[in-house]
Order: structure tokens, then C-alpha cells, then sequence
């Protein structure tokens, strides 16, 4: 068992509607899906977001594209024109996800 | 690259209003293509339109269209190239004179047929709609519109596919929609060309998830992608994608030679799973697309192919971007540099906050941030910044519904230039300018309220 950086096993993309930012997190390479499955659960994500997203976080599974989608509620300061942020549409949202530490 | 029957080629050339200019003229001459497909509006971009519509009868639509049309004119109309896009804003029918007129500028008058399609506004019918007991309820926080009713300043239907499918067999050879969904400007050339109906829902599933892998133009093709990104090659002359479509539902995603950019299962995979939400519910107004049935395989360079799309029956109803005035806001920025560029600027901020309350501002928010060190991804997961960090920006912005507060923040960044912490620098080009804050409301209607309206004339 090693202790890895997300950035290491996976890549991403994020965006927003409304309010709601939407990260998908997609393994780089096949056998590393599972890991992802079991460990980057919608808790431990919203525990990760806990400063910038103030509502619930959910998962779905797309074990097709080995990838998993993630909605984070009440993410984005009020959403893309009504926010203060920099990052107003959660554009880097998908980097600071990869920041995350799991076991392979 | 397999045998195709049939199979048209549709590049899309533009994500989003103020993408590449050039992108569609490239599109148009980097080699074979049936359609060009170009997305102008954002949901920030109706509200800005129906102001200048407001202002003046002839605006209200994407400009910067007829002048594509101009430029591009001899390959539109000699190699036969169909165009169709959602420049129309909240005047299609002007945007659709204003394609005429460019095409005649550029030597080619009463040579092609115009198509419009309307119906998708229904901002004059919200009393009506309304008084009929349709409370388009916030999709999201399900408050009723009357709430904040009188602060409305767009509302337009997100219409789907068929009326552009509708306008290409009446002949048209540029199409020009107000709202409809981002995917049915190359859906909806899909259907006109292979015949499909309204209820095959595989191949209309499948021609939405080929709309979603194009619709944002080069996030397709090595734009922002992570993997490998320094070795994409040739980003300034990246290519903008190329939907090879099939009558059967099976796709190819590709770019034309030549370009620079990358086309990869790693990179489109990364545009099929931005700004979806449940994955096997992906909701159009045509068809509702599983996207945990997508199959995909790189086939050569720059190809990667789809298949396995499967879809169901849509909705009753469509979905309604509604956007209303909903207070203002500004942002202003100081930078402070190397030693302790964090401290100082945090103690700018303090100097800041407690003057804005001497004055006895009130706001619904202050947020400050430092770029450099937090902006992106606050404190936490930023980690504390090095003290010897050469700079940070203080980014400081307040929103509220008292513009006269939001004006007078304003005036109180620059004296930090002279009366706050030591060495810092400011952008020239004065105080920040205040923004009315247009807010988001999205709501559904029954599809039978809706009726899309589609003419065609000469052009």
C-alpha cells in the first residue's frame, strides 16, 4: 500500500450550473477505478470542499469511462455572475480535488 | 477508420460568446466539412442582449455572427456548407436580416436560403403564464417566480433539435436560433440527414453526447486538458473539433490535419464528464442520454470513435433559463510584494474592512482573497503561504442591493496605495467599476405551452 496524490492515479474537469459545481474525476489508468470507487467517497470529497462548499456533495459512477462524477451544492458563492471568487465557476475546482490523498 | 455508409462532418467553431474569431474561418478552409455549428450564448449573455434589445429594436443578437458569415461567405456558399447557430439572442429574426445583408456585402445576395427559429422567448408571457397557474418554480430552491417577478429581465425556452432539422429540410443553409440546447445545433443537422424520428432515442442520445463532446470547441481537441498537457502540441494553432457522424449513432470526434492540439480517449472523457449531473439522466428536450452506456476507443491519431449510445423517452417539459436583476457588485485589487506579502495584504484587508464600517456600509457579502496564495482553492487545501513569497494580490469584492454603498467601496481601495501597508503596487486605470449582478433562475414549462416558430426565406 502506497499513499498517493490524487494527481498521481487520476485526472479531471470541472464546471458549474448555478450554484452547483460539478467535478469529474477520471482514473488514468483502469485498475486504479476501484481505488477511486472505495475511497473518494461523496463524504470524505465534502470534507475535502469543506471550506468552499457549504451544502451536500454526490457521487455517481460512470465505471465506462472509469470516472466519477461529483456535485458539490452551494459551492460557488451564489453561482458564476453572482460571485465574489476569482474562480466564480469552480473552472480550478477539478486541480483541487486531485490534492486529495488515497491508499493503492 | 472504418467504412462509413454515410457519414457528415460537423465542426463546431465557437464555445462560447468572445471565443476564437478566427476558429470558424480555419473550420471553414482547413479542409471537407457539411455544417459548422457555432455556440454564442452563455446564460449571462441573454440578459446582456435583451438590455441592448431593449435599448434598441435592431440589437439583441450576437454581432459578431453576420461578420463570420462575412468573412467566410465564399466557402459557405460555394462549397455548400450549412451553418447553423444560436446567434440570434433574444432577436433572431434581425440576427437572420443581418445574414442577408453580410452575405450581400460580400457578393452572394439571393444566393442561399435563411432559416430562423423563434418561439424560444416567452419573457411577454409570464403574466399569462402565471395567471394560468404555471409558477415556474425554481428548479433548484422551488420558490415561485412571483418572488422576484418584478426583476426579470430575460426568459427564454431551452428549445430543442427538431425545429433546426425542421429549417434545414425547408432548405435553409444558414440556420439562426435564439435559445435552444447547446447540443441541438449538431443534433440537429444529425437528424435531418439521417432521417432519424422523434422517437429513436438511441440515435437522438447518441447525437447528444456527440453535441456535449463539441459544444465547448477546443476543450475537445487538447484544450485544458491535464494529461500530458505541456506536450500538446501546438496550442496556438490548436484545431476545433469535427463530429463525423453516422446514421446509425456511432460518431468519430476528430480535427482537421494540420492543426495543432490533440484529440485522445483521455481528453474527450474529460469533456463528456463537464457539467453533467447524474450521468444516466443527462436531460435534453429531445431525449434523456445515459452517459454510463458511452463506448469510446482511440481508432488513429487525433480519432477517437463512439458507440453503444443509449437513450429514453424526454420529458414533458422543457427547462427555462429565466435571469433577474439581483443587486450589484464590485472587486478592486492592491498588490503587495516580497517580504511578508501575505501579511501585509491581510492587514490591508483588516484596514479596509473596519474603514467600510466606520462609514457605515452595509453589504450581503465581502469576500477577500489572495491571489497567489488562496484564490482558487482557500486556505485549507492552499496550505499557509511562504513569508517569502514575492507577491500576492488582495482581491477584495462586496455585493449588495444599495449601489450607492457598492459605489462608495470603490473609492476606498486606492488610498491603500498611500495610507496602508508598505510595498505595494495597484493596477492603473482607477477605481473598480460597479456591475449589476444578474442572478439565475431555472425553471421548467409543460412542452405544450411552448411552440416553436420556424421560417425560411431567401437570403
Amino acid at each position: 500500500m502506497a499513499r498517493v496524490q490524487l494527481r498521481e492515479i487520476a485526472h479531471a474537469r470541472s464546471g458549474d450550473k448555478g450554484d452547483c459545481s460539478n467535478i469529474g474525476l477520471i482514473a488514468l489508468r483502469p485498475e486504479h477505478y476501484a481505488a477511486l470507487v472505495e475511497q473518494v467517497t461523496a463524504e470524505r470529497v465534502k470534507e475535502h470542499f469543506r471550506e468552499l462548499c457549504r451544502g451536500r456533495v454526490e457521487r455517481f459512477e460512470l465505471p465506462n469511462l472509469h470516472a466519477l462524477n461529483f456535485l458539490l451544492y452551494e459551492a460557488l458563492d451564489g453561482g458564476g455572475t453572482v460571485s465574489l471568487r476569482t474562480d466564480a465557476q469552480g473552472k480550478t475546482f477539478s486541480a483541487a480535488l486531485l490534492r486529495m490523498k488515497i491508499e493503492i | 477508420m472504418g467504412n462509413y455508409s454515410f457519414m457528415i462532418r460537423i465542426a463546431n467553431a465557437q464555445g462560447f460568446w468572445g471565443d476564437s474569431l478566427e476558429a470558424p474561418i480555419e473550420q471553414l478552409r482547413g479542409g471537407p466539412i457539411d455544417y459548422l455549428t457555432l455556440d454564442y450564448l452563455a446564460e449571462v449573455t441573454m440578459s446582456i442582449l435583451q438590455k441592448q434589445f431593449a435599448r434598441d429594436p435592431l440589437a439583441g443578437y450576437a454581432r459578431d455572427f453576420p461578420q463570420m458569415i462575412e468573412r467566410g461567405a465564399k466557402e459557405i456558399v460555394e462549397r455548400g456548407v450549412k451553418v447553423v447557430a444560436n446567434a440570434g439572442g433574444v432577436n433572431p429574426e434581425t440576427c437572420g436580416e443581418a445574414v442577408g445583408a453580410a452575405l450581400g456585402r460580400a457578393g452572394y445576395k439571393g444566393r442561399l436560403k435563411i432559416g430562423v427559429v423563434t418561439g424560444d422567448n416567452i419573457l411577454s408571457r409570464l403574466d399569462d403564464l402565471m395567471a394560468r397557474g404555471i409558477e415556474l418554480r425554481n428548479m433548484d430552491t422551488g420558490e415561485a417566480l412571483e418572488s422576484i417577478r418584478s426583476r426579470v429581465r430575460s426568459a427564454n425556452v431551452y428549445l430543442g433539435a427538431f425545429p433546426i432539422a425542421e429549417a434545414l429540410g425547408a432548405g435553409a443553409q444558414i440556420v439562426v436560433t435564439g435559445r435552444c440546447s447547446d447540443v441541438a445545433l449538431s443534433l440537429g443537422p444529425s437528424i435531418h440527414e439521417f432521417g432519424w424520428k422523434r422517437d429513436d432515442w438511441d440515435l437522438l442520445a447518441a447525437g447528444v453526447v456527440g453535441g456535449h463532446v463539441v459544444e465547448c470547441g477546443a476543450q475537445a481537441t487538447g484544450g485544458n486538458c491535464q494529461v500530458d498537457w505541456e506536450t500538446i502540441p501546438d496550442l496556438a494553432g490548436i484545431g476545433y473539433p469535427i463530429l463525423e457522424a453516422e446514421p446509425d449513432g456511432r460518431f468519430a470526434i476528430t480535427k482537421h490535419p494540420d492543426t495543432g492540439g490533440r484529440v485522445t480517449v483521455a481528453g474527450v472523457t474529460e469533456q463528456l464528464v463537464y457539467e453533467i449531473g447524474d450521468p444516466r439522466a443527462y436531460i435534453t428536450p429531445d431525449v434523456i442520454a445515459d452517459f454510463t452506456t458511452i463506448q469510446l476507443e482511440q481508432v488513429g491519431k487525433d480519432r477517437v470513435r463512439f458507440w453503444g449510445v443509449q437513450g429514453r423517452p424526454a420529458t414533458e417539459f422543457y427547462k427555462v433559463s429565466i435571469s433577474y436583476s439581483a443587486g450589484f457588485k464590485a472587486a478592486g485589487t492592491m498588490t503587495y510584494g516580497w517580504p511578508d506579502a501575505v501579511k501585509k495584504a491581510r492587514a490591508a484587508d483588516r484596514i479596509l474592512r473596519t474603514r467600510l464600517e466606520r462609514l457605515g456600509l452595509k453589504f450581503a457579502a465581502i469576500h477577500s482573497e489572495y491571489v497567489g496564495a488562496n484564490a482558487c482553492h482557500g486556505d485549507l487545501l492552499s496550505g499557509e503561504p511562504s513569508p517569502d513569497i514575492a507577491e500576492v494580490t488582495l482581491r477584495v469584492g462586496v455585493r449588495g442591493d444599495d449601489a450607492a454603498a457598492v459605489e462608495r467601496f470603490t473609492r476606498e481601495i486606492a488610498p491603500l496605495a498611500l495610507n496602508g501597508p508598505p510595498v505595494v503596487t495597484y493596477p492603473s486605470g482607477g477605481k473598480p467599476k460597479v456591475e449589476e449582478v444578474v442572478a439565475y433562475w431555472p425553471a421548467l414549462i409543460p412542452k405544450s405551452e411552448v411552440t416553436a416558430r420556424v421560417t425560411v426565406k431567401e437570403g
